[in-house]
């Protein structure tokens, strides 16, 4: 494996220790009305300015509920969707100057492991054309012996027998074909692997296979991950480090054991309060922390402090009117919120939360509640 | 008298020329009134078709239902399309998963409510609608006068579910079913609506069948738990025992499994080999052996009985963990 590492690898592998660092990343998504006329009415911050940096070799994980933008996130830095603002520096090269044919290079060193491994794999390509696909258009397929030597042991490494090679998607259970996606990410010996809700769509029991098979690869390839997902408690087993997502912006980053033990941002507490323990003794006696109603709409996003809408330690002053900076308060821990040392030095405390009601969301999926006529265009 | 008694309930699919599957066998447990029960496995576990079965939903055609279920000793099995529509919503309510598809999306919310309690409880117009602005307000949504005139998809997810909490509650059902009521719904959600579920639970006295492939949501509800493989009841305790001792190898795979955050970082999941595919059929032996790190021959010679074990614990297994003593990690690396 190290000799055809070897024969592709043309550009100068960077020296430096950071393999992403994600600079003031913006995704506005327009929402556009109109028959004639494409009017842009507004748009949906998806991702609002983050920042984060990812180390060689450490897996990143990026946590949020649904609409926080983390999987936007992840596309936004790979660039399949184009940002809005902001850059991706992929080991020294700003990924946002790349066009065409050297983005297209470039991406073979960044591969994703998508959600749902059947709508993700091509029902009628058998694995082996799946899993070739990519290296023929990366031009790593030359030698047909080699290659399928080369299949064979990517299937080995994910669990799967060499006569999986000429079966087709549907013949398989879903925590195979999840390892078939995993394979399809390793055949052109990527960098990074950019993990959406990898085992979001598998039984439990699956889910801590395909778990442990993701960290045996980490080590045996030396990858390095971004792993995107809405389960905390996965999210904490498999990262190095963790990124708290909430409408578009990372509330919080630390290190996993650090995140779990002194969470920092009101938001991170309330999420590590809601997850439930497979334990009746701690499950009795844990304090949770309630939020109150539902997240605002990325669309019309509350000013200030986007989480002051649902915060129970929501003061007066600022949290409303100016938006927190991400700022480390200990080495490593970033946190967004401008109470964060007072808040857990017990100076504030907690209070009720009035639930607010959640205007829907003009999203393109609604439909106008007046049609638009001709006058009002002109 | 047990408010619910489910007797050898055994769901049969098959149409002519097909082979049947047998989706739920011979499951029998009771629900006192005002205890939480809940129905643990993973997809294809039948655990969700005991519910439908229970409740009357399963279609009548290609479905064969046979056994007993006795709800304050009247079977609800014999009893006829208009009898059963009777008791449902009014003694019996279900909550499911995804209450998008389970509400209509053309009829306002407030609507799907008075329907119910117009239709059980006799209440004229103006009655139900104020009973039903009650009921949201109950339920937790903000601002229930305004809401109750609104569609389905002008709401979160968590208020659909919670509007669909009210319809089951609108009669005071004497039993509620939850199939997977927070799986569609992100964990700040999902832990409103469980608690939620468990005052109103509490405070009307209503009996509840939580069904979840959640061992953490039964984990903080339940009073007791019955774990499901392959259509079956394979262990049975009340919920201390059954965390602090799982005795069926399934029910202690499923607890490797789970990452879980009270726990120091960097220890490795057990997972359980396999996966269901590779499953048995029961009349040849224990349906899990082929995933069972315990397994033996004996347990493909036959079907192991669900025994009573001292504790009123229910198990159905030959080669049970032993407990206390921590069982040997099973084979490392599911393949």
């Amino acid at each position: 494996m190290t000799q055809t590492a070897e024969q592709i690898q043309p550009e100068a592998p960077g020296t430096s220790d950071v393999l992403v660092s994600v600079e003031d990343l913006k995704v506005h998504f327009p929402i556009k009305r109109g028959i004639i006329l494409d009017r842009v009415v507004g748009h949906v911050y998806a991702v609002d300015g983050v920042d984060l940096v990812v180390r060689r070799g450490e897996t990143y994980g990026l946590v949020g509920e649904s609409g926080c933008g983390k999987t936007t996130l992840g596309r936004a830095l790979l660039r399949l969707v184009e940002p809005t603002g902001g850059r991706t520096v992929f080991d020294g090269v700003d990924l946002s100057t790349l066009d065409g044919e050297e983005l297209r290079r470039m991406r073979r060193r960044m591969q994703m492991v998508f959600q749902d491994p059947l709508s993700s794999l091509d029902p009628r390509q058998s694995v082996e054309s799946i899993l070739v696909e990519g290296m023929r258009a990366h031009g790593l397929a030359k030698d047909r012996q080699q290659t399928g030597k080369r299949l064979r042991e990517l299937l080995d490494a994910v669990g799967l027998p060499s006569y999986s090679l000429y079966k087709y998607p549907h013949e398989f259970s879903g925590g195979q074909r999840q390892r078939i996606g995993i394979a399809r990410a390793l055949t052109v010996q990527p960098d990074l692997i950019v993990a959406d809700e990898p085992v979001s769509a598998l039984d439990v029991s699956v889910q801590a296979q395909v778990i442990n098979l993701l960290e045996d690869l980490q080590g045996e390839f030396g990858l390095t991950y971004i792993v995107i997902a809405h389960d905390l408690a996965v999210v904490r087993h498999i990262s190095d480090r963790i990124g708290v997502m909430y409408l578009g912006s990372v509330v919080e980053e630390a290190d996993s054991d650090e995140l779990y033990q002194t969470p920092l941002h009101p938001y991170t507490r309330a999420l590590l309060s809601a997850i439930p323990v497979p334990d009746p003794v701690v499950e009795d006696s844990r304090e949770q922390i309630l939020l109150a109603g539902d997240l605002p709409s990325p669309a019309k996003p509350p000013a200030g402090c986007r989480f002051h809408t649902r915060c129970p330690w929501r003061q007066e002053q600022k949290c409303a009117t100016e938006r927190p900076e991400l700022r480390e308060i200990r080495p490593g821990h970033r946190v967004a919120c401008h109470w964060a040392e007072d808040i857990e030095a017990g100076k504030i405390t907690r209070h009720e939360v009035e639930p607010e009601l959640v205007e829907t969301e003009v999203g393109p999926r609604d439909v106008p509640d007046t049609p638009v006529t001709v006058t009002d265009i002109v | 008298m047990a408010l619910l008694e489910v007797e050898d309930l055994t769901v049969v699919f098959g149409r002519k020329g097909i082979e049947p599957t047998v989706a739920v066998d011979k499951v029998s447990f009771t629900v006192e009134s005002g205890q939480t029960i809940g129905l643990v496995g993973e997809s294809g576990s039948g655990k969700s078709v005991t519910s439908l079965a229970i409740m009357g939903l399963l279609p009548k055609r290609g479905v064969q239902v046979t056994g007993s279920v006795r709800f304050e000793g009247t079977e609800l099995l014999s009893l006829s399309d208009a009898q059963m529509r009777d008791r449902r919503g009014r003694d019996l309510g279900m909550v499911f998963q995804d209450p998008l598809s389970a509400l209509n999306p053309v009829i306002t919310i407030g609507k799907q409510l008075t329907e119910t309690l117009q239709r059980h409880q006799g209440l004229d117009n103006k009655q139900a609608r104020a009973e039903a602005v009650e009921l949201l307000q109950k339920v937790g949504i903000p601002d229930p006068a305004r809401r109750i005139d609104e569609y389905p998809h002008q709401l979160s997810g968590g208020m659909r579910q919670r509007v669909m909490i009210a319809i089951a509650l609108a009669c005071r059902p004497k039993l509620l079913i939850a199939d997977e009521p927070t799986t569609a719904l992100d964990v700040t959600i999902q832990a409103q609506i469980l608690r939620l579920l468990s005052e109103l639970v509490a405070n009307t006295e209503t009996a509840m069948i939580m069904i979840t492939h959640d061992l953490g949501v039964v984990a903080g509800l339940c009073d007791e738990v019955n774990v499901m493989y392959g259509g079956r009841i394979v262990e049975r305790a009340e919920r201390y025992a059954l965390f602090a001792e799982p005795r069926h190898p399934y029910t202690n795979g499923l607890l490797g499994s789970i990452p879980r955050l009270d726990m120091p970082r960097g220890e490795r999941l057990v997972p359980i080999t396999g996966s269901v595919i590779d499953n048995i059929p029961w009349t040849e032996g224990c349906a899990f052996a082929p995933r069972c790190p315990n397994a033996n021959d004996d347990c493909v010679q036959g079907p192991p009985p669900l025994e009573e074990l001292p504790g009123g614990r229910m198990l159905r297994c030959y080669h049970p963990v032993e407990p206390a003593a921590e069982q040997p990690a099973t084979s490392e690396v599911a393949r």
